[in-house]
């Protein structure tokens, strides 16, 4: 004889204060079944909790339904509570009457009391209908992937690879190092960035726990949380990487030119090539579309040079499937590109750069050897503009969130300018100064203040060339009038932005993304590097826009989460997952055919004496409890445990009849 | 084609030639205008910065003749446009607002009326291939500065067209008519409109500075698609050159000349002798005329 408790949650006002709990108290003793109902300021409190617990003595009630929040809240909180009371944790039903209820009709308070008395009324219905079910357990397989090797992925393999867990990092391009290789400095303590992420390149390539996948990337990902089966596209590098010693020769007698990606455009790269000096792997890449053998078929120099018979012509593509616990993503960001802003003229001006090309150019190892000259003309620049928030805090161009990072690295660039070219003008134009980090704000006060920065508060609305000299229009907001600069160069601050493929990296992980097309972090305030996903960690700038600091805080974060869960050698599997009835499948494969996560096989089975017949079977630890298969099943032979159709028609008629 | 013309108090006065050239090159385009019958003012500045309730109801007055005919609307000045379009927006969104002008107008407006830009109806709607087909004597080696002003491609929320810093499908019509497109950086700047009236500096100082950018982009004329902005630049062009002692001479054109040009139209036919700044020089010159 089934006795159901009803404990209904005020949430402090959040609920009480448009939802008439006494009356949906009083309403929930006049169901069936229900032995007591009861209501609590906040029943997910430890005395909340301690009252379900009593009362579950004093009435033996051995099945539990909670009004209050949503499942995503607290059907843990309560699972937990209801099962030391010695009931089976899915004899309880969680009625939500906040999110779905009380926050949304805050304006109509009758109704919104009828509706709680409502989904009280169908929890109660389902949970008369529940059977007991237990936890299933499923390995951990502990081993990490991380994919992409900027500073984010660097630092969470190392902090795995510390650990003692095996780490794979799978990197795009031909080596590791990302965005921050092509800093010259880094704020606010303009210590060079090549020279602090070096060490770290270097130690990842020492881990004796870290494999590195340079030239690679992820193609497809399976499984789950624990048990992830992942291929990894090996792209052909056409050189052998146990051979080459990295002597460089190939890339000096190659013959063909191309424009480098690594120094954005500004400068050329041959079509052998490592993307910068201190490269890990220090192993070089054919570019193939710029290659003249791969082109015409005849040249050869790379070869014919090499000392250690490295080059292979005819290496493929290969794919490899590796299984992972664990996956981090740190796939990083794009830069903004400017040539929506029409105004300012890129594409058209030579010398109107952005941030990315400006640091290139006062890198050392850039195509100016760090000597700041107007593309032009080569000449050095007197009057430098530079223009914060260029495809940042613009609505009308679609961007409306704050790039975050461009207030410093605009300060820092200042500074450089002023280093390099002491009798040099650096003008900024800004929205406001958003120096948050440590450090920060004396930083844009240096730069004001010892390095004599003009900064000018507005937008700059259009740029045109005049003679040698561009000439900026624009604001200054706090004088109250126009400005115009005749400038030498500008460079613009652009924000970062997703990579180009973050939809696709989204989809081949199945994790979330927003509008912007960065990926969604499970809560933005208490799970920022979680996803959806469990066993998907963030990492860095792929989830929104950061700095270096933060992204090294969170890739340690990343990767203290897989250290959590590498620490348990099982994880507990929810058991609401399908199930077949043997009796009833006809063996269609239907079930098998919209699987998401080829969780059904077909097995010879023997249904009756001496017949037998290949039938649909669930495999339990791949099954993700979705019920596509039993909404697609022509016979009714699966049903989901904890959802089954008694349970959602019981739902159903309660819902219907007044 | 059938649109509700609205040609807004200019066209009837300073700018006649804008209407006449409007009509000549719609005909010739098989695009029928039924000017709206009692038009009223379109709720332009005088208005909008003084009333708000009538700066809505007044562009909603016009509009509710092209709601019952069930006709898009076409209008030849940007203000006018910015003005119909901006009333039927605000109206569709704002039940109080929809309300309170229907009670003003005594009938129900529902802000669901099509409402074009000139250009958009000739560049968009008709298509610069089919233009191509009607051009009989291209305006070759004329150098046409295409001037969009302020309210032809702003705000973003009524305007609608891309590229609003950059815009260019005027520059595209040039090149359709055979011309060579000037770029220049001056073409979404403000002429300064009807400060032309109240504060006469101010507009001489922007006009200036638009026509000194034409001129240096070695532009022969300006190419125009609001009579406000051919007003400052072409009546006020003289005192521009007095004031600040320079010489551009520049021809400014409404958009629908040029193309009336291109299509043989007679230049008294296209109002080009009423312009302050003789175009027949420039023209000539090129065997245009």
């Amino acid at each position: 004889m089934a006795r159901v408790g009803v404990f209904i949650c005020d949430c402090g006002v959040n609920i009480a204060s448009t939802v008439d709990v006494p009356k949906v108290v009083e309403y929930a003793m006049t169901l069936q079944k229900v032995a007591i109902a009861k209501e609590y300021k906040y029943m997910c409190s430890d005395p909340g909790q301690n009252l379900i617990l009593d009362t579950i003595k004093e009435y033996k009630l051995d099945r539990i339904v909670v009004s209050s929040c949503s499942p995503r809240m607290h059907e843990l909180t309560f699972r937990i509570c209801v099962n030391k009371g010695k009931i089976n944790p899915y004899y309880f039903e969680m009625a939500n009457i906040r999110e779905q209820c009380s926050w949304v009709h805050q304006k109509d308070k009758e109704a919104a009391t009828k509706k709680a008395m409502k989904l009280t009324e169908i929890a109660v219905a389902k949970v008369l209908r529940n059977e007991p079910l237990f936890p299933l357990y499923s390995p951990v397989i502990k081993r990490a992937l991380v994919i992409g090797g900027g500073i984010a992925g660097i630092q969470a393999s190392l902090d795995l690879g510390d650990a003692g867990h095996e780490t794979v990092i799978v990197e795009r391009e031909s080596s590791i190092g990302g965005r921050m290789s092509q800093l010259d400095k880094t704020f606010p303590t303009l210590d060079c960035s090549q020279c602090i992420l070096s060490p770290k390149m270097v130690a990842v390539a020492q881990n004796k726990n870290i494999k590195i996948y340079t030239y690679a990337e992820v193609e497809e990902v399976q499984g789950y949380v624990g048990n992830f089966t992942v291929k990894i596209r090996k792209k052909a590098r056409y050189v052998d990487m146990v051979k080459c010693t990295g002597c460089g020769v190939c890339t000096q007698k190659c013959p063909a030119k191309t424009s480098s990606e690594f120094n954005e455009k500004t400068g050329d790269r041959k079509a052998i090539y490592t993307p910068f000096p201190q490269a890990v792997p220090n192993v070089p890449v054919i570019d193939k579309n710029n290659c003249i053998y791969f082109l015409k078929g005849k040249c050869k120099v790379c070869e014919k040079f090499c000392p250690s018979n490295a080059i292979i012509y005819n290496q493929e593509d290969e794919v490899v499937e590796e299984k992972f616990g664990a996956i981090v993503v740190a796939t990083g960001i794009d830069i903004y590109d400017h040539s929506n802003y029409g105004e300012y003229g890129y594409g058209k001006y030579k010398n109107v750069l952005s941030g990315l090309q400006f640091e290139r150019m006062v890198s050392s190892s850039g195509p100016t050897d760090g000597h700041i000259l107007r593309p032009s003309d080569q000449e050095e620049p007197k009057d430098v503009v530079f223009i914060q928030c260029v495809g940042a805090r613009d609505p009308s161009k679609g961007q409306d969130y704050c790039a975050r990072v461009c207030c410093m690295w605009t300060a820092k660039q200042a500074i450089l300018l002023k280093e390099h070219l002491p009798n040099s003008r650096a003008y900024i134009f800004y929205i406001d100064i958003r120096a948050f980090g440590k450090g920060y704000e004396e930083f844009v006060r240096r730069a004001q203040v010892d390095y004599q920065v003009t900064y000018l508060r507005g937008r700059v609305s259009r740029i045109y060339e005049k003679g040698k000299k561009l000439r900026v229009l624009g604001t200054d907001t706090l004088a109250g009038g126009q400005v115009e600069i005749d400038a030498d160069m500008v460079i613009l601050a652009d924000a970062m932005v997703p990579k180009y493929d973050s939809v696709k990296v989204a989809q081949t992980l199945g994790i979330p993304y927003d509008t912007y097309r960065f990926f969604t972090e499970l809560h933005p305030k208490l799970a920022p590097v979680e996803t959806v996903t469990s066993g998907i960690f963030l990492a860095g700038a792929c989830s929104g826009p950061k700095d270096i600091p933060d992204t090294v805080a969170q890739a340690g974060a990343a990767a203290a989460k897989v250290c959590a869960l590498f620490s348990k050698d099982n994880i507990e599997i929810e058991p609401t997952i399908a199930q077949v009835n043997f009796s009833l499948c006809s063996g269609c494969e239907t079930c098998k055919l919209v699987c998401p996560f080829n969780a059904i096989e077909m097995r010879e089975r023997e249904i009756r004496r001496g017949v037998k017949r290949s039938i649909a079977n669930v495999i339990e630890s791949v099954c993700r409890g979705c019920g596509t298969c039993v909404g697609s099943c022509y016979c009714k032979a699966i049903d989901l445990r904890g959802f089954r159709d008694k349970q959602i028609m019981a739902e159903l008629e309660a819902v219907c009849i007044e | 084609m059938k649109f509700a013309y609205f040609p807004g108090c200019s066209l009837h006065s300073t700018a006649k030639e804008y209407d006449a050239s409007t009509k000549f090159v719609c005909g010739r385009l098989g695009i029928e205008l039924v000017e709206i019958p009692n038009w009223v003012c379109c709720g332009a500045t005088p208005i909008h910065r003084t009333n708000a309730l009538a700066s809505i109801a007044l562009p909603a007055k016009n509009l509710l003749w092209a709601q019952t005919e069930n006709l898009p609307v076409a209008a030849p000045c940007s203000e006018c446009f910015s003005r119909l379009k901006l009333a039927n927006l605000e109206v569709a969104e704002n039940e109080e607002l929809k309300k309170n002008v229907s009670e003003v107008l005594g009938e129900t407006y529902e802000g669901n009326v099509d409402i074009y830009h000139l250009p958009q109806v000739i560049i968009e709607k008709i298509g610069l291939k089919e233009i191509e087909k009607k051009v009989a004597k291209k305006l070759s080696g004329l150098k046409i500065a295409s001037y969009y002003g302020c309210l032809l491609t702003r705000p973003p929320k009524v305007a609608t067209f891309d590229r609003i810093e950059d815009p260019q499908f005027l520059d595209n019509l040039v090149l359709s008519l055979g011309a060579e497109s000037v770029n220049w950086a001056y073409k979404t700047e403000c002429c300064g409109a009807t400060f032309s009236l109240s504060k006469k500096e101010l507009v001489l100082k922007l006009t200036n500075d638009i026509l000194q950018n034409a001129y240096d982009e070695k532009a022969d004329c300006i190419m125009v698609a609001c009579p406000l902005c051919h007003s400052n630049l072409d009546l006020r062009q003289k005192e521009v050159e007095k004031k600040y002692k320079v010489k551009y001479n520049l021809p400014v054109f409404y958009f629908t000349q040029l193309i009336g040009l291109s299509m043989g139209a007679d230049i008294r036919g296209l109002g080009l002798k009423r312009h302050m700044v003789s175009a027949e020089k420039l023209l000539s010159s090129k065997g245009l005329i």
